[in-house]
């Protein structure tokens, strides 16, 4: 018997779309995290404040929170400006899709900012002097001696916020996306078979979530091959 | 944004507020109670026991929340055996559902916590206990176990906070603690901003909360590594003489 009772092609499809959501969530989060390192690494005190508050709502606010406030929020703000323009008359929702990555890499941007900063930080102050002596300009520093360095440093916080990113997509099936958990749903309310689907949901993302957890493994072995290994 | 709304929706938020904080309470105690004999298992019992702690943790930990706690409710409801079993009127109630996936969750990711701790006591620490003529049980009572759950409580402060954001999925089957009732005031008033805003203060103040209260514990618990306020005195004034 198919252990799948014929719902095999509609979860693969859910897979993908999960996986959509979490690599675009993740890109965009690179690019709130990067921004948020960068306001807490400011000279300026009020643009540092900024930095860590959004740190600290990220982190401190329930994802489901932040997915139904972009998701919803989002939908009415549309409609008030469509309603302003003169555009519509009706309600304007925005699609799930974009309000999960939105508010998912908004997420991840929030804990990536404190990796970041944190991997910027670590890097000995010795290293850019050098670097200053032999005569690199910042931008040279930056790349040779920084960047390589802030990778090794952030690659273990990045991955524990990625793997957490593949499981917080979930959520996003709150607000009607079909990602795996909502066509294990749907799949469930046709089969009466719960138990079976949400298991078969469980799975998949245990396979995305470990596999992802060994390649960050292998990632962190080839950042950091220029490191001295610890005598055992 | 409608301030008068959020000033009137407030005592039913406050009211979800309390029923988040008793998941949360029931969650992490239910949890640590599981999670201490879970970590010592997990090192010191036969390998085939080992294994399947190993996998139980790796389980909880690589599967999403929403998932698990759907796998209880509707999952478990699906067996005739369930269903007939004395326990049925307990899993039958939402609120059960929640606490218990809620523990199990939180008991895999405290014993992955307390086991790394365990492995982080210095080992001359607990040869010094064997040496002293103490058994296994005693050594753990004694030494270890008080030694790990010092060096545990900075994770374990991480842990806690993340329980608290964790309680908002009870809202998924039925549970009106703070964020659903946030959701269902949204359904009527269609105020999302408002409403969503305020549960997200809420939830901030909370853990803030948490946070404080968990590094006074962590500073308390370290009072003997520090030097008294009188050492402490002189030390500062012989540093000073010999700068």
């Amino acid at each position: 018997m198919d252990v799948l009772m014929g719902w095999g092609g509609q979860l693969l499809h859910g897979a993908l779309v999960t996986l959509e959501v979490a690599f675009t969530a993740l890109a965009l989060g690179l690019v709130w995290g990067i921004l948020g390192a960068l306001a807490q690494l400011s000279r300026w005190w009020l643009v540092r404040q900024l930095g860590f508050l959004f740190t600290l709502a990220m982190r401190g606010t329930p994802e489901l929170l932040i997915i139904l406030i972009i998701y919803f929020g989002g939908s009415v703000t549309l409609t008030g400006l469509a309603k302003s323009v003169g555009l519509a008359a009706g309600f304007v929702e925005i699609p799930a899709f974009a309000a999960g990555v939105f508010a998912l890499s908004l997420v991840f941007g929030g804990y990536a900012a404190e990796v970041l900063r944190g991997a910027f930080l670590a890097i000995p102050k010795g290293q850019i002097e050098a670097a200053e002596a032999f005569g690199f300009s910042w931008w040279d520093a930056f790349t040779t001696v920084r960047l390589p360095q802030i990778w090794r440093f952030a690659l273990p916080g990045l991955g524990n916020n990625w793997v957490s990113l593949i499981k917080d997509t979930s959520l996003v099936s709150v607000v009607g996306l079909e990602e795996i958990i909502r066509v294990s749903g749907m799949a469930t309310a046709v089969t009466g078979e719960p138990f079976r689907f949400y298991l078969i949901a469980a799975v998949i993302f245990y396979v995305l979530t470990t596999s992802n957890g060994l390649l960050i493994a292998k990632l962190e072995r080839r950042a950091s091959r220029g490191e001295r290994e610890l005598a055992r | 944004m409608n301030p008068t709304l959020m000033i009137e929706s407030l005592p039913a938020l406050l009211q979800g507020t309390w029923l988040s904080l008793q998941l949360l309470a029931a969650a992490l105690i239910l949890g640590l109670a599981l999670a201490v004999p879970i970590a010592i298992a997990r090192l010191e019992a036969p390998l085939l026991v080992r294994g399947a702690i190993a996998f139980y943790i790796s389980f909880f930990r690589g599967t999403p929340l929403l998932v698990q706690i759907f796998l209880v409710y509707y999952g478990l409801s699906q067996f005739d055996v369930v269903r007939e079993s004395a326990l049925w009127p307990f899993i039958r109630e939402p609120w059960f559902c929640a606490v218990l996936t809620f523990a199990l969750h939180t008991a895999a990711y405290t014993a992955n916590i307390l086991r790394g701790a365990i492995q982080a006591v210095p080992a001359g620490e607990i040869e010094a206990a064997h040496a002293c003529g103490m058994s296994g049980p005693m050594a753990y009572r004694v030494i270890i176990l008080p030694r790990a759950f010092r060096l545990a409580l900075p994770a374990y402060a991480n842990e806690v906070v993340s329980m608290l954001k964790a309680t908002s999925l009870a809202s998924t089957i039925t549970i009106m603690e703070l964020t659903g009732t946030a959701n269902t005031i949204v359904a009527r008033t269609f105020a999302p901003y408002e409403l969503f805003v305020t549960a997200a203060a809420i939830y901030l103040v909370i853990a803030a909360i948490l946070t404080a209260a968990l590094r006074a514990l962590e500073y308390r618990l370290a009072r003997h590594q520090r030097a008294p306020a009188s050492t402490a005195a002189v030390i500062a004034g012989d540093a000073h003489v010999q700068a």
